[in-house]
């Protein structure tokens, strides 16, 4: 693989900008009947919770136009088979990991990420906050600087030292970016944006809400544009805060926007159901869009949108050979 | 690594209306050649720059070494994607996933099969009938569904099987009733040794009930529930799971797809699809607004 594409978030060095998104990638065993794990960036692992969970019972999904409503009630097996089954042989397949944590209450995120702690192996924690807080009425995290900022404080403390912390917030919120600086305040190392959008859908013919939860979050392109806005409002409030931007990723195209916005890596969600195979696709579609506009490093792309018209990377001279590594 | 499932651009060879339903068949020499009796295929519908993001889910009725190798689906076409794939012509491509899914387990030994079909998910127990004849197993078919045109393999049951009974809800063909009413009749004479059974989830009740009365085993392909709740077929969506009781008693919500779409019948809460049973592993105590949230 070429060097073009090497990223950074935080800390963490990855080979490759391209993860999967949280919920998205299964146990990661489904996908590796696909392809070699160990060609994505890294993988994002379904939010992990304290306790197993069933989730909510079907149709938990319904179609909508380029997008997917879903209202899956969180389901996993829990941080304890989670550590004894899933994350050891994630960990054997030679790809890092970034844990997904998610909780009810601050106490039980700081709790998980105290189990984590000493778990080697782990490249990464990504905090869902996205979750209801049951000791304020429900109310979502994410949707609170303030609790939003508990939540990472707690994990931050708890979690090993040098293990970067990413939160991943909600997108539909009044304004993200206040949301962003209360959590990199709180010692986020970088952010994950977005995550679903609330929305609904009504089945015409029982005339009743399609999903038994009635609302379900919004996934796939449709909300694309969404999330590359919120990454483009984070990063120039934000601009050395590493991004990782997710929603709709579908293309190394859809990737290159993102960069191009200001995220440093991409998380591929939906398109998984669709294609297992569209981790490995859209890293090399991305690497030929980077070569087709011959841009060096995908770091010199990264918040490119941001600079004025006419700005001009720092190139490929076309006869210079492309460098290769491996 | 030859039982691992493929993606490929199958070409639709012909597209033909059986009865009530289509019959669609794809050159996909990979897939056909992995294939096990009960596996499935999941299709993306729509073409390449679809806006349509799940993928659907079918069985296959027969695989053939034809053309390199080719697998027939049968679908009704009920809603607009499966109408689209209705409309694709010879030499069209369609991007397909497959073999999924576990297959039916088979006996070591020639014993007495009871096959049982029901609809459009009648069409994947012939598969299996293929295997089962070249093991040298004798096999009976019970089919049904709600009229004449709604039974899928009628003839062919009757040409292949030791014995075919058909019902209809109406009467237009075969005995006036449902599948459930001749199951006893039907396993008491025949003296099966084993029920197979794929079609719609009532079906499925009725053969794991008739099968458990006789003290068969009995093995069914929830394929109708997985094309209903499905929409990646490969286990990484978590969105076709039901409800299972393994050997510990505990029940575990399992996925339709990767942990099936055969199961035992035996194991599966027929009464409880499409809830998560209070005493489940990790049910929610109380289903209460506050629970989820969007995910
Ligand atoms: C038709 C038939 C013919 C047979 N013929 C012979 C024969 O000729 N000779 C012979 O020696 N044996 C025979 N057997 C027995 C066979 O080899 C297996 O022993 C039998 O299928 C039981 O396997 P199992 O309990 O391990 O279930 P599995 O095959 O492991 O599982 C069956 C299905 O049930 C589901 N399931 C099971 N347990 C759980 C759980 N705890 N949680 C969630 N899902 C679960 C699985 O998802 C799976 O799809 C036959 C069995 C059948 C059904
Ligand atoms: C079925 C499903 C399950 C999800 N589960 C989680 C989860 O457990 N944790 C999380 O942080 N995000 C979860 N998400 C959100 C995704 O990670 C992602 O942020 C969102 O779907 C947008 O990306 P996409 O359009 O590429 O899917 C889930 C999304 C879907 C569709
Ligand atoms: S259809 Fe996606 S997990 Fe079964």
């Amino acid at each position: 693989m070429s060097d073009r594409v090497r990223t950074t978030l935080g800390a963490l060095e990855l080979p490759n900008p391209v993860l999967t998104a949280s919920g998205c990638g299964g146990t990661g065993r489904e996908l590796a009947q696909f392809f070699d794990l160990s060609r994505l960036g890294a993988f994002v692992t379904t939010s992990v919770m304290a306790q197993a969970r069933a989730g909510r019972p079907t149709p938990r999904v319904t179609e909508t136009p380029s997008g997917l409503l879903t209202a899956m009630g969180l389901p996993g097996p829990g941080i304890e088979t989670f550590l004894e089954r899933d994350l050891p042989w994630l960990i054997e397949q030679d790809v890092r990991v970034i844990v997904s944590l998610a909780g009810n209450s601050v106490e039980e995120y700081g709790d998980l990420a105290l189990r984590l702690r000493h778990v080697p192996g782990v490249a990464g924690i990504e905090v869902n906050v996205a979750c209801p807080n049951v000791e304020d009425r429900g109310r979502m995290f994410a949707r609170h600087p303030s609790a939003a900022a508990a939540v990472v404080r707690a994990v931050r403390a708890h979690a090993r030292p040098g293990v970067p912390v990413l939160a991943k917030l909600a997108p539909d919120v009044t304004d993200i970016v206040t949301i962003a600086l209360a959590c990199v305040d709180a010692g986020a190392d970088g952010l994950t944006l977005i995550n679903t959008l609330e929305g609904m859908a009504i089945d015409p013919g029982t005339l009743r809400p399609g999903l038994t939860g009635v609302s379900g979050g919004l996934s796939g392109p449709a909300i694309r544009p969404v999330a590359v806005h919120c990454v483009y409002q984070v990063h120039a409030a934000l601009p050395s805060t590493p991004i990782v931007g997710v929603g709709g990723v579908a293309s190394g195209l859809d990737a290159l926007e993102f960069i191009l916005a200001g995220a440093s890596a991409v998380a591929v969600g939906t398109a998984l159901f669709h294609d297992p195979n569209a981790g490995p696709r859209v890293l090399r579609e991305l690497e030929e869009a980077l070569a087709a506009r011959r841009i060096a490093r995908l770091a010199d792309a990264v918040g490119l949108a941001h600079k004025p018209a006419g700005y001009v990377p720092p190139q490929v001279r076309p006869q210079e050979p492309e460098k290769e590594t491996l | 690594m030859s039982d691992t499932p493929v993606q490929t651009s199958a070409t639709v060879l012909t597209v033909r209306q059986v009865q009530d339903y289509h019959a669609m068949t794809l050159v996909a020499p990979a897939v056909a050649e992995r294939f096990r009796p009960g596996q499935f295929l999941a299709l993306a519908i729509g073409g390449e720059h679809t806006s349509r993001l799940a993928r659907r889910c079918f069985g296959v009725h027969e695989v053939k070494s034809d053309y390199g190798g080719t697998v027939e689906i049968v679908f009704a076409d009920t809603e607009p994607g499966t109408a689209w794939l209705a409309g694709r012509r010879s030499r069209d491509q369609v991007d397909l996933l497959g073999p999924l899914g576990r297959p039916f387990r088979l006996p070591r030994d020639p014993v007495t099969c009871l096959l049982v079909g029901g609809g459009p998910g009648g069409a994947a127990v012939f598969a299996l009938a293929d295997t089962l004849l070249r093991r040298g197993c004798q096999i009976h078919f019970v089919l049904g569904g709600p009229h004449a045109k709604a039974v899928f393999g009628s003839r062919m049951a009757q040409r292949i099987g030791d014995s075919a009974t058909v019902t209809t809800e109406d009467g237009s063909m075969g005995e006036r009733g449902t599948v459930r009413d001749v199951l006893p009749r039907v396993l008491r004479e025949t003296g099966a040794d084993v029920v197979y059974g794929c079609g719609p989830t009532g079906l499925l009740r009725a053969v794991t009930q008739a099968a458990g009365e006789f003290g068969l085993p009995s093995q069914v392909s929830v394929e109708e529930f997985l094309q209903r709740t499905g929409a990646c077929g490969t286990g990484v969506c978590m969105t076709c799971m039901l409800p299972v009781h393994g050997d510990d008693g505990v029940t575990r919500m399992v996925r339709a797809c990767a942990d099936g779409p055969v199961l035992r019948g035996d194991r599966v809460r027929w009464g409880d699809l499409g809830t998560i049973p209070f005493d489940a592993l990790g049910a929610p105590r109380v289903l209460s607004v506050s629970e989820g949230g969007s995910q």
